[in-house]
């Protein structure tokens, strides 16, 4: 019997979920075809953004690979749009000419970036932000060039700015309004959100209309309606979609704003479905995945010919996802006529909440700072829930209810089964339990691949794994997307944690517990492993020289000809004519083959043989030197300027706090090799402001900053905090040192780590008296331990390092 | 023919790493498993040449320590996507002695 053919136009996020709920209900029923305008296959498009930043690469966000479609039995055709329907002869044509009949078709065109109709808008270097060929298209021009306007301050803006930024461009946000995302957010939360963007580098220019794109081969600069102009290299246009429906329109379906389906997502030609962002239903168009999932499920209900889904239109929340920024908003946020309004603010802390009321009913809700019971909101806003007995502690969240016995339960455990967990997927809590028991699930993967929860724009990635935890019992960890390597499903933050918390404190002990694939590890795993371990038990763990990198190991550079490099501690970059002569002198008795100014302020010794290493070691040593450990995952080097001894300008002494800060943290093995520099006034010499941690002295005192970088990526650091007293500049760089040893992965630099976690986290550590004072605690703890030179033990006691055996005699013979 | 020479007793080797023996065809790495097993292996990896003998040692294989390729040490060839191979030289641990096969090595050298 011949199946039914099923086409598909759109081989986007609506259409192609609709296609695997119609396989779930009825894997055989037709024969499908999917045409794409795209040359990929179906990939999420929400995590476009974190593409553009650099966060996920296009092979992460690819839905269904190719082969999905093979096993499926669906034939796919990329980068082939179809440009005429023939409803008579019930057929589509695609451009390359391609004609296949259909029984039933589905339109799932989604939209088009709204593109401003000004002069110039056609320049090249004018984009929307829509689809992996813009995002290709950013980055590749960040690569050449420096200075980006973004036009349209709402979500998708935002997310290009801030994508843009991370790709290294200066970005110029222009806002119409005197408000950003003014669909989604209030006033105050809108300032918020303005101040934390401004604090990460972008400038925004509100209240700006633009009149025209200026330039001749390319954009060169943006003119707006007061007559203002501003020079840029690339314009990305997001100030809004408009669903694509030229096609149902060139082929008589009835469209208004959008294709117009009613509540079967039927069109005006009973068969032709209409789905996601092109569809206009009961006047309203969305524009969010969420609602277009539950019209996925309703259409593909009806072509399973099961004939009882109805789609009744949904209520949508928002969250940006731009990292380190907590933003939630849904509903009816505004107030109005009849609405009451619970607020809490918190400036300091960053904190916004405001709950809409209408009618003892949560109708709107806006949060900025802590988004937590952002699920928990949304589920009684659409519940309609009577919320007058829990109104008082409404605003301090779901944990607070009934506080006694409470105490100490996740979030998760709070939870209803029928709460919604994810809501880009609409799937419930009792959902993901049931797929976690009935079909033995374990990883956070597997719930992704059964339920789909977290699985598009992975905000509720936290609750489905308290959910997997509360499930399966409490010795439960959940591998997280990435383990360190195939040795383990193991994340560094979980093998962190279960070092601290089982208190491991050997390799072995950590393959052991932790049920490690390799019985040694190997060369990814192993280095973390050793630092996660010393850096968590110092005095107790044993240092495992065998697992650490050669460099660290050898306690000196490898070059590309096997030959080593040593370069000596010359603290703060202040040397004498004693120490140069030792220098000098260890240079010429070994005929080192170059010796070299370093960019850190210090002295490279070049080409040497390892069995010569112990030897100019001893020398050195012998005339005062430690090592530089300009090897090392470790504290490298404390640039200074000559500041107030002898510089005109200089307003404190930056040589001498810059050699006690060398002082103090020397040796310390960190995750990646941190850097720090000490200017004597804001003229920055020292280039302190590119620094891991960079100090610039001013009248009043010192400004202490974190999270530059002047390698593979260069940024400026983030200001963390102003002291008056040089104790104070030791006690925070100790404790912000030691934050960042506990806290941060393996190989990612302070300004990675800080990303992650947000500088507003580690202010509020390191300023708490209390727990900074702990924190330089278990610093010096550690330096008790670990500040002591490898170079004098190993000159000392030298490691056999010559050949075992020299058969070059023995063949003389 | 092979002509097992002793060169060294099993401890002068470190677990987990190497140490090298000079030859007329340049060096050899003696590697040390944790398990204690023995491998012999050309000090210079195929890739640009760096020391293999200096290289992270796991399970069977070691890690090139310049620019990461991965050798398993019981047949020399080189791992996942990278291509390439170290020639390998037969090794035997006898009483806490360990015994490198020179016959190789000898006839290179001659030839
Ligand atoms: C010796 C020195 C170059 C020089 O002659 O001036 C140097 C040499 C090396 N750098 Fe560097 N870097 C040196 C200053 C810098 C600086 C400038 C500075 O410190 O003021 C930077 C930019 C700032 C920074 O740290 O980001 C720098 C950014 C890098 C990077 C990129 C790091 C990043 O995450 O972006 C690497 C690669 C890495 O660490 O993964 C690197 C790695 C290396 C290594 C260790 C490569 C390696 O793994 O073998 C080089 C060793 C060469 C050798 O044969 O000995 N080196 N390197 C400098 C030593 C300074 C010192 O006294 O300790
Ligand atoms: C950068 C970005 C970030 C976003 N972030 C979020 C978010 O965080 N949360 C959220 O809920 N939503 C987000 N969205 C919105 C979400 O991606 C869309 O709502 C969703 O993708 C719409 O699905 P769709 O299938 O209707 O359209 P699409 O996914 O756009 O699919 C339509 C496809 O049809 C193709 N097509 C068009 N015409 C033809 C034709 N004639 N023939 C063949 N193929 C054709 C198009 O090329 C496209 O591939 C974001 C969107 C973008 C661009
Ligand atoms: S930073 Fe200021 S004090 Fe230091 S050298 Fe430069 S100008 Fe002088
Ligand atoms: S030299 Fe060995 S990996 Fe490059």
């Amino acid at each position: 019997m011949n199946k039914e053919r099923l086409v598909l136009v759109g081989n986007g996020m609506a259409g192609m979920r609709t296609i695997e709920e119609l396989l779930k209900l009825e894997p055989d029923l037709y024969e499908i075809t999917v045409f794409g305008a795209e040359p990929h296959p179906n990939y999420n498009r929400i995590l476009l953004s974190p593409v553009l930043s650099g966060e996920k690469t296009i092979d992460e966000i690819i839905l269904n690979s190719r082969d999905w479609y093979a096993e499926h039995g669906i034939t796919l055709h990329t980068g082939d749009p179809v440009e005429h329907i023939d409803r008579r002869k019930r057929l589509v044509r695609s451009r390359s000419g391609l004609e296949v009949p259909y029984d039933r078709l589905i339109l799932a065109t989604g939209s088009n970036p709204f593109i401003i109709p000004v002069p110039g808008a056609d320049l090249p270097g004018v984009l929307g932000y829509r689809d992996i060929a813009d995002v290709e298209a950013m980055i590749e021009t960040a690569r050449g060039f420096k200075r980006a306007i973004v036009i349209g301050g709402g979500l998708l803006g935002l997310e290009a700015a801030y994508g843009l930024q991370q790709q290294g461009m200066e970005v110029t946000v222009v806002h119409l309004l005197d408000t950003l995302m003014e669909r989604q957010l209030d006033k105050p939360a809108a300032a918020l959100l303005k101040a934390s963007l401004e604090k990460r580098g972008l400038t925004f220019l509100m209240e700006a209309q633009t009149a025209a794109i200026q330039g001749r081969d390319r954009v060169e600069s943006v003119r707006f309606a007061d007559g203002s102009e501003i020079a840029t290299d690339l314009v990305v246009m997001a100030v809004g979609i408009r669903p694509n429906m030229a096609l149902a329109q060139s082929a008589g379906i009835h469209c208004e704003r959008g294709i117009v389906v009613d509540d079967t997502m039927l069109t005006y030609d009973a068969r032709i479905y209409a789905i996601g962002e092109c569809v206009q239903h009961r006047g309203h168009c969305y524009g969010l995945v969420a609602p277009l999932f539950e019209q996925a499920k309703v259409c593909a209900n009806h072509l399973a010919k099961l004939g009882y889904g109805r789609y009744q239109g949904s209520v949508t929340s928002t969250k940006l996802k731009v990292t380190g920024i907590d933003l939630f908003s849904a509903g009816q946020y505004q107030g109005g006529d009849g609405c009451e309004e619970i607020l809490f603010q918190d400036p300091g802390a960053g904190i916004y909440k405001k709950l809409v009321i209408r009618e003892n009913r949560l109708a709107g809700a806006v949060l900025y700072g802590d988004t937590i019971d952002g699920a928990w909101f949304f589920q009684l806003m659409r519940e309609g829930t009577d919320i007058s007995e829990i109104r008082e502690d409404l605003l301090f969240g779901q944990a607070h209810l009934g506080d006694s016995g409470h105490g100490g339960q996740t979030q998760a455990a709070l939870m209803t089964d029928a709460m919604q967990v994810c809501d880009c997927n609409g799937v419930c809590k009792g959902e993901i339990v049931k797929a976690i028991t009935s079909k033995g699930l374990f990883t956070l993967e597997d719930v992704k691949l059964h339920t789909k929860a977290a699985a598009s724009c992975g905000s509720c990635t936290g609750l489905v794994e308290q959910i997997l935890a509360s499930t399966l019992g409490s010795d439960y960890s959940t591998p997280e997307a990435k383990p360190i390597c195939t040795c383990t499903d193991y994340s560094h933050d979980q093998v962190r944690a279960a070092i601290r918390e089982q208190h491991l404190t050997s390799l072995s002990d950590c393959f052991e517990k932790l049920d490690w694939r390799r019985p040694d590890g190997c060369h990814v795993c192993r280095p973390a492993l050793n630092y996660y371990l010393i850096s968590t038990w110092p005095t107790e763990a044993l240092d495992d020289s065998q697992s650490r990198f050669v460099n660290e190991r050898v306690h000196a550079n490898i070059q590309k000809d096997g030959t080593y490099s040593v370069i000596p501690r010359i603290f703060g970059g202040e040397t004498s004519p004693a120490q140069l002569r030792a220098i000098a002198e260890a240079a010429e008795k070994y005929a080192v083959r170059s010796v070299k100014i370093t960019g850190g302020q210090r002295i490279d010794l070049l080409g040497l043989t390892k069995e010569q290493l112990p030897h100019i070691w001893k020398d050195l040593t012998d005339a005062g030197f430690v090592s530089g450990h300009a090897y090392g995952k470790s504290m490298r080097t404390v640039k200074t300027c000559v500041g107030s001894q002898w510089c005109r300008f200089g307003v404190q002494d930056s040589t001498k706090m810059g050699i006690e800060l060398e002082e103090l943290t020397w040796g310390s093995w960190t995750p990646h090799k941190f850097k720090l520099a000490v200017s004597g006034c804001p003229r920055n010499c020292a280039e302190a402001t590119c620094k891991d941690i960079g100090v610039v002295c001013v009248d009043s005192g010192y400004e202490i900053s974190v999270a530059g970088a002047a390698g593979m990526d260069v940024r400026e650091t983030e200001f963390l905090c102003k002291v008056t007293t040089e104790a104070e500049v030791m006690e925070v760089i100790a404790a912000f040192t030691q934050l960042y040893r506990e806290n941060a992965r393996y190989l990612h630099r302070i300004y990675k780590w800080v990303a992650r976690v947000g500088l507003d986290w580690c202010r509020a550590q390191v300023e708490d008296p209390a727990n900074r004072r702990a924190l330089y605690d278990r610093f010096m703890l550690s330096q008790g331990v670990y500040q002591t030179d490898p170079w004098a033990e190993l000159a000392a006691t030298p490691a056999d390092w010559a050949p075992i055996a020299d058969l070059t005699l023995r063949a003389a013979e | 023919m092979t002509a097992f020479l002793d060169i060294a007793a099993l401890d002068d080797i470190p677990r987990q790493g190497a140490r090298v023996v000079k030859t007329m065809i340049g060096c050899i790495a003696v590697f040390r498993t944790a398990e204690d097993q023995l491998f012999a292996l050309e000090d210079r990896c195929p890739h640009k040449g760096g020391p293999l003998s200096e290289g992270i040692v796991h399970g069977t294989s070691v890690t090139c320590p310049l620019h990461a390729w991965v050798f398993d040490m019981n047949t020399g060839q080189a791992q996942g996507a990278d291509e390439g191979a170290v020639q390998t030289y037969p090794v035997r641990l006898e009483a806490g002695r360990v015994l490198l096969d020179v016959t190789r090595l000898a006839r290179r050298s001659a030839a």
